[in-house]
């Protein structure tokens, strides 16, 4: 249409018939039917050439199995690999420091401190939370609290990454956390078993028939003191649980007592030596030991 | 398919070329100082140096998106306090009301960075090609080696400026002589010279090419300003009542009463949107005044006053028209939809200078850790825990020495540490776990609801922060 030779200024162009009106108004606006600008419509061809290359270089048609790959291989799968790659090498010489540190020396350095509790509460959330919630506030069936002061296995940084790393009562594991208490149901008469748990009750100074208790003080000597201490303050080489603290892992009160003498306890924790990185084993034990009851 | 009848319009149109003639006048000068000092803030901010300390950045205007911090001059922005931003966006939306109100499309006009940079590209095309006639001559010429000359340099002195604009905006978001010796060495990141490449791009086609068709075709606010004008608004206006009926006023047309236009089209060949202003008020229009200064050149020149296209807002257009006086420009200005929008826009902007002078460089907040609510610890006491963030905004490492206070005896822990003093890194935020415990003799231990007010002491100058929060005890 433009011809380059002959000018088409702007007066002639307004000296053109107006645009066709479409002979709709409203309230004195009138719709005309103007041509819309011509690289208005290049812009449009831009697009589908922006397609077509868009097609070629990335996933785009589905497939019986899976989408066309593109030239340039791109995937977000690979994105979020490379992601992670970037981060491990970002964070690689905090983490061989943290391999070569003693863990109990971890707290002396402030950076590295936050830097196995940031990475320890994530790993803390994907493998531990389950059991223990997500607060770590442990939950009722014999999944311990790990915020107060009271441990099975130990509550220093090391006594901590050692059941971690081994799990408890964990077959595969050699060198597992392992301690059996025996269901007393099969070896003590029934009455001898109502007198242990008044006795018991009578240690963590809860309500207790008297006489009962008193009369059962050498059942208990002889049956139970070998692991749980003559005062019943519990022995963590063992893993028995101090009697006398208050804190019960399956319940403190007279018929979970009972149950637990007559059908014994027998919780396991996976080895998550053998599933995590160990540095990531690392991390998590800073992590519990800093949820405020590390000893 | 209907066949194309000659009747029919065609679906596209081409631009129709604009070759605008240059003028000089008092809206030009304006225009011309309001270009030179845009352009000006633009280019030379990011080269503004400030010193906040050996901590901190000493640029004066910096985004810095990697740290999420924008500083400007004496004020530094965390993401946190992004309201100032938006009540300085809010206050960019009330003042365009306000000026639209008032003044009709004086932003379109004068500041719009399309009109300016449009500016300044013309002004480089009429250097290098010569005014109206010789463009229009070049540009219906067949190709010369002068014509090609010619458009060569122009492309190239655009090429500069764009890369110049596409380069400046960059600076705004890293430290600008370190970008700009890394630009050089080819050591910048590649999103700067993406951006760069893009904004020179953009600019080139805007600038050079695009022009009014940006104004015409892709911009919404001359959709927006047509709701937003009334007719007490000033607007350029032809005082058609004046000029018609126009004519050339050759001795042949003494007979006819004509009016002062003398039909010479000076108002249409200045025009950067090319249109004709005596068709009334149109999209088209972006009021630059340009026509203003035109026809008030042709107006001295004929011997008739000047004013023939004003500003002139449409009620006094009305009353001109019948013969009365039109109301003084400060009454147009002083009404209260304009009061109304001053009073918004001044009360955002008090708002935010309040908020400025009150903000603290140090922000205590506490996250209290409820999963689970509290903990009982072997010798009875209650325990609860808390996440704290301590923001320390100023350009140095503080020591804050933190503390609890309650109507009941607690005992404050922190997680890691050692006593109760933290130092906080300058110009971040120190997350910390602290332990609030109260003993079996405590009362707290068996209140359900103790208030506690924490607080951050800066070891040394004293200055506290305190915020409040509640210990949860086990009633029995």
């Amino acid at each position: 249409m433009a011809d380059p030779t002959k000018p088409e200024p702007i007066e002639k162009a307004r000296q053109r018939p107006e645009p066709g009106f479409t002979g709709h108004e409203w309230d004195g606006i009138k719709e005309y039917d103007n041509p819309l600008p011509r690289w208005w419509l290049w812009i449009f061809y831009a697009t589908v050439v922006w397609a077509l290359g868009y097609w070629i270089l990335y996933p785009a048609w589905p497939m019986l199995t899976q989408a066309t790959q593109g030239a340039l291989g791109y995937s977000t799968r690979a994105e979020a690999a490379a992601e992670i790659v970037a981060h491990r090498e970002r964070f690689a010489p905090l983490e061989s420091r943290l391999m070569d540190l003693e863990l109990a020396a971890v707290s002396d350095e402030p950076e590295l401190l936050r830097f196995a509790t940031a990475g320890g509460a994530a790993v803390f959330r994907n493998h531990c939370s389950q059991c223990h919630g997500a607060g770590a506030q442990g939950a009722p069936g014999g999944y311990p609290s790990l915020l107060d002061d009271a441990w099975l296995w130990g509550g220093t940084v090391d006594a901590i990454h050692e059941t971690i790393a081994h799990g408890v009562r964990y077959d595969p594991d050699p060198l597992t956390r392992w301690s059996q208490m025996p269901a007393f149901g099969e070896i003590l008469p029934e009455d001898e078993i109502e007198g242990l748990v008044e006795y018991v009750l009578a240690m963590s100074g809860q309500p207790h028939d008297e006489s009962l208790a008193a009369a059962h003080a050498e059942v208990y000597e002889i049956q139970c003191a070998a692991c749980h201490g003559l005062d019943g303050e519990g022995n963590q080489d063992l893993g028995a649980p101090s009697l006398v603290d208050g804190i019960w892992q399956y319940g403190g009160d007279r018929d979970t007592i009972r149950h637990t003498i007559v059908y014994s306890r027998y919780g396991q924790m996976p080895a998550f030596g053998e599933r995590l990185r160990d540095v990531d084993v690392r991390k998590v034990a800073i992590y519990v030991h800093g949820l405020g009851g590390g000893q | 398919m209907t066949e194309t009848t000659e009747t029919e319009a065609p679906l596209y149109a081409a631009r129709e070329p604009i070759f605008p003639r240059r003028v000089s006048g008092w809206y030009r000068n304006l225009k011309w100082w309001i270009m030179g000092v845009t352009l000006a803030i633009y280019y030379i901010t990011p080269w503004l140096r400030w010193d906040r300390g050996p901590n901190l950045p000493d640029q004066a205007v910096l985004v810095d998106l990697a740290n999420r911090r924008f500083y400007f001059f004496f004020v530094e922005i965390w993401p946190h306090e992004f309201y100032f931003v938006a009540g300085l966006l809010i206050m960019a939306g009330l003042g365009l009301f306000l000026f639209t109100a008032a003044l009709g499309r004086v932003w379109c006009g004068y500041a719009c960075p399309q009109t300016v940079w449009t500016d300044l590209f013309m002004l480089v095309e009429r250097w290098i090609e010569g005014d109206r006639n010789a463009r229009v001559r070049l540009w219906s010429q067949k190709l010369s080696a002068e014509k090609v000359g010619k458009r060569a340099l122009k492309f190239f002195v655009w090429f500069l400026i764009a890369l110049g604009t596409g380069g400046a905006w960059v600076f705004y978001f890293a430290d600008a002589p370190t970008l700009a010796r890394d630009l050089v060495t080819g050591e910048a990141p590649f999103v700067a010279y993406s951006a760069m490449g893009i904004l020179t791009a953009t600019t080139f086609v805007f600038g050079g090419f695009a022009r009014e068709q940006i104004c015409l075709y892709a911009c919404p606010w001359p959709r927006i300003q047509a709701a937003m004008t009334d007719e007490n608004t000033l607007t350029v206006s032809y005082r058609d009542w004046r000029g018609e009926p126009r004519g050339k006023h050759r001795k042949s047309e003494a007979a006819a009463n004509l009016g002062d236009c003398i039909d010479c089209n000076a108002c249409v060949n200045v025009c950067p949107t090319g249109v004709d202003i005596r068709n009334g008020q149109q999209m088209g229009c972006i009021t630059c005044a340009l026509c203003i200064d035109a026809c008030d050149d042709v107006m001295a020149r004929i011997g008739k006053p000047r004013g023939l296209i004003d500003y002139v807002t449409l009620a006094d257009g009305e009353r001109e028209r019948q013969g009365e006086a039109p109301v003084p420009i400060w009454r147009r200005i002083a009404r209260p939809r304009i009061a109304l929008y001053f009073t918004l826009w001044a009360g955002i902007g008090l708002a935010l200078l309040a908020a400025l002078a009150v903000r603290t460089d140090t922000t205590l907040a506490i996250e209290p850790v409820r999963n689970p609510i509290n903990v009982v610890l072997t010798d009875g006491s209650v325990r609860n825990a808390y996440e704290i963030r301590l923001r320390n905004m100023t350009g140095h490492d503080r020591e804050m020495r933190l503390s609890a206070a309650a109507d009941a005896p607690l005992v404050l822990e922190l997680q890691a540490v050692d006593g109760l003093v933290v130092t906080v890194p300058a110009d971040q935020t120190l997350r910390q776990r602290l332990y609030l415990t109260a003993e079996p003799t405590s009362p707290a231990a068996t209140t359900a609801r103790v208030p506690v007010e924490l607080a951050a002491e800066d070891v040394e100058t004293g200055a506290r922060t305190t915020q409040t929060t509640v210990f949860h005890g086990r009633p029995q």
